[in-house]
């Protein structure tokens, strides 16, 4: 950092005044800062490497979004007495249970969580009343739906969120005849149902489905290009005249082979191709440079979606300590779900809560590879209280009861 | 037309008084489209360095001077010649600044890097650094030029700045991503907008409490596009004018009751704007539709659109 520079100009002023005072934060009287504690909690399980080398998982996925937020809840929280804190603690399936009891045992209230939606819940239902979840990885619409917990909220976009986002976009192109492809796994199947229930409400029509089975280690695509380029083409043909082929590959096992291996000459949406998501890198409207700017510079490289699902979740809490002048977990988290809470998210518009699964409401990017090619809710598509609730389950449909 | 005449008499009795310039920073070209204002001619576009954004030019006229937010400088020209003068060190990637009204110091706010930094414009020289908020960004100076406010757009405050001492003495906290500060010609009122909260704040800078927070509604339009920007205030207080960003246009507001009055259709993401010195005018950057628009500041109404270069951020007209 530059340090402060003094010349001429500060030394004809009111004496005694120097411009480093200017340093001081304005903080109410001489009192502590309030301290607002929080955790990140990564649960990582043992995962094949993905397909591109250039979609390995950072050391400090999630992390990183964290850390930025906790730097700009600082930065706002020198002008209110405030300051926040997030340790940061990575588990196994097998030890997220015992390292959440941790994070509990040192009082701490607030947890980021990223994991899967089987141990999302499991450590959801450990926390209890004992502290507020933030979920800001898994997708699955069931946490969000039968098995919803008033103790969590979803910073991560739901299936249903992300198809929806989809499937207006591939209708305003008047795309409309989908060949759907999913894995095998319990999360394609998921979201495959995702991608049906967004046809159904949108107007599209699903002329096939098709399961790519993911046969473990001998995977199909384990063999690169060679294999794929005789196999994908044999597997896609004979297909009934589609629009485009939507893919739900959530585990990275088949999708971003499909482009250009398709029997047919057409594109392909999903997992891979034009990718529905809460964030991507390239993103440079509404300010958005500035916060690719101050990740990157943080923490030297490109943002992913498990960094910004954390940091919104982060400021979120800081948002709240800041409205509220407060640092009460209990005032937090009650402004948090409450009609009056907002914060902004570099998208354009202001994201809050919807009450009736804790999900927060976003807009989705839809994505290919190097640029931002649309971002859903598209405008056609209206809405009596929100545009944004076009998108994923809203209120009448909601199973969640809490 | 009647402005076009009034301004020929105006020159004809004064020496000779240049036609009011317009200029208007584009922030994904990379230079500065000059427009004369009495024919809304584009007289030129001029290369002015990376990604130009604030555009402000001296009470006297002389130095013209733009935020380089990628070359982290501030580019100072000739407003007459459009050849650059010289720089000034500016803090990493300067957004938007204002000048002292004496003329010095400039006051920058830097995006990045959290901090607003004071440049003497003789000197050429930087006179300190004030940590503020997150992505600072609205800058704004007191009529006395004794007060100058910074808006942090992720800290949601209007940061209220000692002009000398360069202390912060009161944070006012305000609605989502506070973009732009502009205080009456007075001095009695200070207008914060808010782009993602869609309000614009009116804080009484005496004693810096809120007095006045406004919301806007235009039918037919979502209320999440309403996203207030630029601010300016005519001199004699009577109106507010503010860029509603990709709502496309401009809102009206009378500047005593503080009730909106008037939308004013303009082009696509409208961000800042400026009046002629007669106050006569306003130009308003679009963004999105690589155009500005001419308002007519007594009846309300758009005039005319002229294309600039790729999307407009700033403008700033030439004092007379």
């Amino acid at each position: 950092m530059r340090s402060i520079v003094t010349v001429s100009l500060v030394s004809c002023l009111t004496a005694g005044a120097l411009p480093a005072a200017a340093q001081a934060p304005a903080a109410p009287g001489a009192e502590a800062p309030q301290l607002v504690r929080a955790a990140v909690l990564r649960v990582d399980k043992p995962a094949l490497p993905p397909i591109s080398r250039l979609e390995v998982a950072p050391e400090d996925l999630g992390f990183a979004g964290a850390r930025l937020a906790i730097e700009d809840n600082d930065t706002t929280g020198r002008f209110m007495g405030q300051d926040f804190e997030a340790v940061e603690v990575t588990a196994t399936p097998e030890t997220a249970s015992a390292e959440l009891d941790a994070i509990l045992g040192q009082d701490i209230r607030f947890v980021v969580l990223l994991a899967d939606e089987a141990t999302t819940l499991a450590l959801a239902d450990q926390a209890g009343d004992r502290a507020l979840i933030f979920n800001a990885a898994a997708r699955g619409d069931a946490l969000r739906g039968a098995d919803c917990r008033a103790n969590l909220i979803h910073t991560a976009p739901s299936h249903a969120m992300l198809a929806d986002g989809l499937a207006q976009f591939l209708m305003w192109k008047r795309w409309p005849r989908w060949l759907l492809v999913h894995g095998s796994h319990p999360e394609d199947i998921a979201l495959a149902d995702a991608y049906r229930r967004a046809a159904a409400k949108f107007g599209a029509q699903i002329v096939e489905e098709r399961v790519f089975e993911d046969t473990g280690g001998a995977r199909r695509t384990d063999s690169g290009h060679v294999q794929v380029q005789q196999q994908l083409p044999v597997f896609t043909q004979r297909a009934p005249d589609y629009d485009i082929m939507v893919t739900a590959d959530e585990h990275g096992v088949f999708a971003d082979w499909m482009p250009y291996h398709t029997w047919d000459a057409r594109l392909v949406a999903g997992s891979a191709g034009l990718v529905p998501r809460s964030w991507h890198p390239a993103l440079e409207a509404w300010g958005a440079t500035q916060f690719q700017n101050r990740f990157e510079k943080l923490n030297v490289r490109p943002i992913r979606e498990e960094d910004y699902q954390a940091w919104v979740a982060l400021r979120m809490v800081g948002e709240a300590a800041t409205q509220t002048r407060s640092a009460d977990p209990d005032t937090l988290k009650q402004f948090m779900l409450s009609e009056d809470f907002q914060v902004a998210g570099f998208k354009g518009q202001k994201l809050t809560l919807r009450d009736w699964d804790h999900q927060l409401r976003q807009p989705i990017l839809l994505t290919t590879g190097l640029v931002t090619t649309s971002v859903s809710p598209q405008d056609q598509y209206l809405h009596q209280v929100t545009a944004l609730d076009t998108l994923g389950i809203d209120r009448p449909e909601s199973a969640c009861k809490f | 037309m009647k402005h076009a005449l009034a301004i020929l008499l105006l020159t004809t009795a004064a020496t000779p008084a240049l036609a009011a310039k317009v200029y208007v920073s584009n922030e994904k070209g990379n230079d500065v489209t000059v427009i004369d204002g009495d024919t809304f001619e584009v007289l030129g576009t001029y290369p002015v360095g990376n990604r130009p954004r604030g555009i402000t030019i001296s009470p006297d006229g002389k130095e013209l001077y733009v935020c380089a937010s990628d070359d982290d400088l501030v580019r100072v020209f000739d407003p007459e010649t459009m050849q650059e003068l010289h720089t000034l060190p500016s803090g990493p990637d300067p957004e938007l600044f204002v000048l002292h009204p004496s003329g010095n110091p400039l006051y920058i706010a830097n995006e990045d890097d959290n901090l607003v930094t004071v440049v003497d414009t003789q000197t050429h020289k930087m006179l300190a650094e004030i940590p503020v908020g997150v992505e600072p960004e609205g800058m704004g100076v007191s009529p006395d030029g004794k007060v100058v406010i910074n808006t942090s757009e992720t800290t949601n405050m209007a940061h209220f700045i000692d002009a000398e001492t360069f202390q912060i003495t009161a944070n006012v906290l305000v609605d989502s991503r506070p973009r732009f500060a502009q205080f009456s010609d007075d001095g009695s009122k200070l207008f914060v907008s808010a782009e993602i909260g869609g309000t614009v704040t009116v804080i009484d800078p005496a004693t810096q409490e809120i007095t006045k927070v406004i919301d806007f509604d235009i039918p037919g339009v979502l209320p999440e596009a309403i996203q207030p920007v630029g601010v300016r205030v005519t001199a004699d207080g009577k109106k507010v004018f503010v860029a509603l960003g990709p709502a496309n246009r401009v809102a009206v507001i009378d500047g005593e009751t503080l009730e909106v009055t008037d939308y004013i259709l303009v082009g696509q993401r409208v961000w800042q704007l400026a009046f002629t010195p007669d106050q006569k005018h306003l130009y308003t950057t679009n963004g999105n539709s690589n155009d500005v628009t001419v308002i007519d500041v007594a009846t309300n109404t758009a005039l005319k659109s002229i294309p600039v270069g790729q999307q407009p951020w700033g403008v700033v007209v030439a004092p007379q």
